[in-house]
């Protein structure tokens, strides 16, 4: 009983005494502070994105043609690889916020016009995903469609990330 | 490490691997096995302790340096940023500041049992040597530590220690400025002493183990200083004996060491250090940390630059050379009465000496550091030389048993 | 073996003497701090929440027109362990607060803070601050623990027992130092300061701050909160710290007493 007992508080302080060693390599204080970012959206033209960074990674803020949205809500859920819809993914419709990274591995899809893939939304030139005006991936080796940060809008032409 | 192992696994595959890699007989035979004399005291629970110290340095450290960034510009503010944003930064950074001072507690404890013991004596004249050079490297090690942080007492402290090297003559000025990467202590300064600092530890473990390879070759010493006669009479193995009793050493130990991390974390520090390295202001008194005191007392105590560089390096390298300047024929204290007494002495001198590092180089401070350095030097070169001469030592038991024994009476007869 | 434990207590008084050596030599001509009665003082020690956040109304009206307090940041004012604003709190504070950033068109700009910011520089550097106030106001971040004195012989050695240990130096220091210009005729006077000439001159006087809470608007109440407040900017985590070594005392001493009975019993079948 008493090797026991002794055993197991060597067990408990070796084990509490690792903890603080794997938790520092989490993100510290300042990095957690940070992750919010505010963005002024009112120069934004229509069909136009603008790329922030967040968490180190770039987020697309696109400010939607009429066009473009309708292309989004109109295609059936049946033709996607991850079926979700246009609304599921704006809270605006005429803003959609996603974060810019590839699902398939981490590159960044080009939307400059003229190089937005089939579906006129991103293409990824590393394996050849394309996205569509909603995000969401529609031929190619991703997965899923790009994810959609945690966002507000604090004011009509203010948006905070995180 | 303790010649081929007479472990044998119980599962076959135990079996297949051990004649593959006899690994694990190796630590059976060092760790589990071993023979341990029956009547070592507390003292000999340092061992482990700094085995235990040198681990959580390196651990602490490797955190440390994900995080510490080492550039002049932004290496006191990454050391703030561990205190105040990295999870547990706070812990990590006082455990490893703190660990330094009982790395060197317990290194100053093991080398003065050694001393009081006779635990340099043949046949460990290369085991003694050996971990004269571990203390070497753990003092370069922390003083280069000590500089990381980039306070005050870092900057400082580091232009006196190198400075040290310009009183080579001839050579020195150009070996100074090769130390520093330039004209004073600067960022190629400070990014070396990160470099080493991150190397040495590593070394210290190569020599650690050549430590423990050459004990484990000639056996522990002993309170009583007689060789192991009869294995079965005279030892225990060192598991379950010797690892609960330095468990429990162990823990006392961490005690005391919580006590500095949590409640203490500055104490054994200096205010001096969180103020950013200036290299224009020179702070009222430059101290080294606590454990490198005696030996600045005995670099002061000597009127010339040449001297007392000469004067403190020799303080250490003398330990060297211990094995052949103790000529007494009994190996431990314990039954060399007059040789008691200079120990003690010896001990109170570096306490004084350390004391005296601490104060200002001026007046009578100087005077008795010149008195206590004297003694420091007399008690290796003429103390032990000439006492092992002319003392009559008590009679020394003929067994460790025979002593065991007469201490706590005869009780019962070794286990059959 | 006795001996040795003497021993063992002997090296930490070395230990001691070496770090007490000042940090401002408190020479012959200047006496030593008063030590005052600190709320985060031993092991169960923590800031008293009031007294935090009046030091830092006396640090914001009084000290931070020079000194600046930049490796603090404003979200740290509504971390546990601090003054504990509220998070609308801090988010108005930092927002009087001009931050220099870059914009999305790499101009420079000035922007409102934000909680996540750090308090400003008052100064890019060192030189600008001291071609100004002639001397560079210090940062005042970390000073509760940049600055010290001596106590010398024995008392030194006391300050590390458990039960005794002392370890306000630093705040005793600087709020003696808001208290010690005692000299009518010369505002740079400090009886404290090492040489007695200070170069900032008295910064505060009875009723330059207003408290609401009841507490007396006085220069030595004054110079209390906001040493309690320095010495929180110094320390963030100090509550965390002491919490925590509480229980891993707790735990190590139950520990030793498990391993110590362990071990008894196996030594004891040793012969």
């Amino acid at each position: 009983m008493l090797y026991i007992t002794t055993g197991a508080f060597a067990a408990v302080g070796a084990g509490a005494v690792a903890w603080p060693f794997i938790s520092q390599m989490n993100p510290d204080a300042s990095t957690v502070a940070l992750a919010s970012t505010e963005v002024d959206i009112s120069a934004i033209p229509e069909g136009g994105i603008l790329t922030v960074k967040w968490r180190g990674k770039p987020v697309f803020i696109r400010h939607r043609t009429k066009k473009e949205i309708d292309e989004a809500v109109a295609t059936p859920l049946n033709q996607l690889p991850d079926p979700q819809a246009d609304k599921a993914r704006v809270k605006k419709p005429e803003w959609l916020v996603v974060v810019g990274v590839c699902t398939h591995l981490g590159c960044v899809p080009l939307g400059a016009p003229g190089s937005r893939g089939d579906f006129d939304g991103w293409f990824c030139p590393c394996h050849g995903s394309h996205y569509d005006t909603s995000g969401r991936i529609r031929r190619g080796p991703a997965p899923t469609n790009l994810p959609v940060p945690e966002y507000d809008f604090v004011s009509d032409t203010k948006l905070r990330i995180g | 490490m303790s010649g081929p192992s007479t472990y044998v696994p119980k599962s076959a595959i135990g079996r297949w691997f051990e004649s593959r890699l006899p690994i694990i007989g190796l630590v059976h035979g060092s760790f589990v096995a071993y023979p341990t004399p029956r009547n070592l005291n507390y003292m000999w629970t340092f061992g482990a302790i700094l085995s235990f110290m040198l681990v959580s340095q390196i651990v602490t450290g490797i955190v440390l340096a994900m995080h510490y960034t080492p550039h002049t510009d932004y290496a006191f503010s990454s050391v703030e940023r561990i205190m105040r944003d990295v999870n547990w930064g706070w812990f990590i950074r006082y455990a490893h500041a703190n660990g330094a001072s009982m790395f060197f507690i317990a290194v100053y404890m093991h080398m003065f049992r050694g001393l009081y013991y006779g635990s340099y004596k043949a046949p460990r004249e290369v085991l003694w040597i050996l971990g004269v050079i571990i203390f070497l490297l753990m003092m370069a090690t922390a003083f280069m530590g000590y500089v990381l942080p980039w306070g005050q007492m870092s900057f400082w402290g580091a232009t006196v220690i190198t400075n040290l090297f310009s009183a080579i003559p001839l050579v020195g000025e150009a070996i100074t400025t090769w130390l520093w990467g330039g004209y004073s202590v600067d960022n190629p300064t400070l990014n070396r002493f990160f470099s080493l600092h991150y190397l040495l530890p590593f070394m210290l473990v190569g020599i650690v183990v050549l430590h423990v390879w050459a004990l484990h070759v000639v056996g522990q010493n002993n309170p009583v200083g007689v060789e192991v006669k009869n294995v079965q009479r005279d030892t225990l193995p060192f598991t379950p004996y010797a690892t609960l009793k330095d468990s429990v050493a162990l823990v006392l130990f961490l005690i005391f060491f919580s006590w500095f991390i949590f409640f203490m974390p500055n104490y054994l520090g200096h205010a001096d250090n969180y103020i950013e390295a200036n290299p224009l202001v020179t702070p009222a008194h430059i101290v080294p940390e606590w454990y490198f005191l005696p030996f600045y007392a005995i670099l002061r105590a000597v009127p010339s630059k040449l001297g007392g560089v000469i004067a403190m390096f020799g303080a250490i390298a003398v330990l060297a050379f211990l094995p052949w300047l103790d000529t007494s024929r009994v190996r431990s204290a314990a039954y060399r009465p007059v040789y008691r007494v200079f120990f003690w002495v010896f001990v109170a001198v570096c306490i004084g000496l350390g004391y005296l590092g601490a104060m200002p180089a001026e007046g009578g401070y100087v005077i008795a550091s010149r008195i206590l350095t004297l003694y420091y030097f007399a008690f290796f070169l003429l103390i032990m030389p000439l006492l092992g001469m002319f003392e009559t030592p008590r009679a020394v038991p003929a067994t460790i048993a025979d002593a065991v024994l007469a201490k706590k009476g005869p009780v019962m007869n070794p286990a059959e | 073996m006795k001996s040795f434990k003497s021993f063992f207590v002997a090296a930490a008084l070395v230990a001691g003497a070496a770090s007490y050596t000042p940090a401002l030599a408190a020479g012959g001509d200047t006496p030593k701090p008063e030590r005052l009665s600190w709320s985060f003082a031993g092991p169960l020690g923590a800031f008293d929440r009031g007294q935090l956040q009046r030091g830092f109304k006396v640090y914001r009206e009084v000290c931070a027109s020079c000194h600046s307090i930049n490796r603090v940041a404003f979200r740290n004012l509504a971390e546990p362990g601090g003054p504990q604003f509220s998070e609308s709190q801090i988010k108005a504070l930092a927002a009087e607060y001009k931050i220099k950033d870059v914009d999305d068109k790499g101009e420079i700009i000035e922007r409102d803070g934000r909680p996540a910011d750090r308090f400003p520089k008052l100064f890019p550097n060192t030189d600008a601050a001291a071609a100004v106030h002639g001397v560079a106001p210090p940062d005042l971040s970390v000073m509760a623990k940049a600055r010290s004195y001596s106590r010398g012989f024995p008392l030194f050695v006391l300050d590390a027992l458990p039960g005794m240990a002392y370890q306000e130096h630093g705040v005793d220091y600087l709020a003696a130092l808001l208290t010690g210009y005692t000299n009518p005729d010369d505002l740079n006077w400090n009886k404290y300061f090492p040489g007695n000439s200070i170069k900032m001159a008295k910064p505060i006087s009875d009723g330059q701050v207003e408290y609401t809470d009841g507490t007396p608007a006085t220069e030595a109440q004054y110079a209390k909160d906001v040493a309690a407040f320095l010495m929180w900017t110094a320390e963030p985590k100090l509550e965390e710290r002491k919490r925590t070594g509480f229980n891993v005392m707790v735990f190590l001493f139950i520990f030793a007493g498990l391993l110590y009975f362990t071990k008894k019993r196996v030594w004891a079948n040793a012969h």
